[in-house]
């Protein structure tokens, strides 16, 4: 693991990150759209 | 059920707002479980090391990144042949997160190839075909924003999703047809699997969790959509 965790880790950290942003701006728009 | 009631905006727009928690739901279960699975039950593979279980999110992620591709064409068309305007906003809600599904099959694609295949990035028929994919989404969002008529957009946008189909299968028979670095199919309907069952079970789980997420997201979106669009 300790050869390859920049890479296994870099793949499930930008994943999760981008999932997360995606629900964050959704939630902003569905503010907006409701106000 | 008379399904073309929810054809309409007005008689989605509440149906959506009550079956997207659940299926926002099924997803944190189902990738908990997948994530469970796929780390501390699936073993190391003996070739790969730890670095193979980048598979359980790449995999998923380039399948709804062809899938949800698909369901945006089916829409588009749906639009097209029967002036819908539901199917233009659901079309226009996958995008976005069509485009983040390919991102996600590139960028982890990339690293577990550095290590594997000792680069990130060769211009092989599966990874140039799967990087138009993205493009194409790109096209989709930019054309649809650049015209303030969303009617005209949603017809415009049809068009080129309905003709980026193309490229669906062209990923999917790339490692076929063309002498590609990218492996061949792991998973097939008529063959089967060539991997260890809890790895395929760990798999299959994070696919579903990423469709369960992928419908909870897109619903959302059309809501907002249909709020912007008809107040």
């Amino acid at each position: 693991m300790s050869d390859y965790g920049f890479y296994l880790w870099g793949s499930y950290a930008v994943t999760f990150v981008l999932l997360f942003v995606e629900i964050i701006f959704l939630m902003k728009r569905k503010r907006e759209a409701k106000a | 059920m008379n399904w073309f009631w929810y054809a309409s905006p007005q008689t989605f727009y509440p149906l959506a707002g009550r079956v997207a928690p659940w299926f926002g739901g099924a997803a944190l279960l189902l990738a908990l479980a997948g994530l469970y699975t796929g780390f501390f039950v699936a073993p190391t593979d003996a070739q790969q090391g730890e670095v193979y279980r980048i598979i359980y999110i790449h995999v998923p992620a380039a399948w709804m990144s062809m899938f949800i591709y698909l369901v945006m064409a089916v829409w588009a068309a749906l639009g097209l042949a029967f002036n819908t305007r539901l199917s233009g906003m659901m079309a226009t809600a996958l995008a976005p997160t069509g485009a983040l599904f390919t991102f996600i099959a590139l960028w982890t694609g990339s690293l577990w190839g550095r290590p594997t295949w000792g680069t990130y990035w060769v211009w092989d028929a599966r990874l140039t075909s799967e990087l138009v994919l993205l493009f194409l989404y790109f096209g989709f969002i930019a054309l649809q924003a650049a015209i303030d008529d969303p009617r005209r957009a949603d017809r415009a946008g049809a068009l080129l999703a309905i003709v980026g189909a193309v490229n669906i299968p062209i990923i999917h028979y790339s490692v076929v047809w063309w002498n590609t670095l990218h492996q061949g199919a792991s998973v097939s309907v008529t063959k089967g699997a060539s991997m260890q069952s809890q790895m395929l079970a760990a798999m299959l789980l994070m696919a579903l969790a990423f469709w369960m997420y992928s419908i909870a997201v897109t619903l959302v979106r059309v809501r907002c959509i249909i709020r912007e669009r008809e107040g």
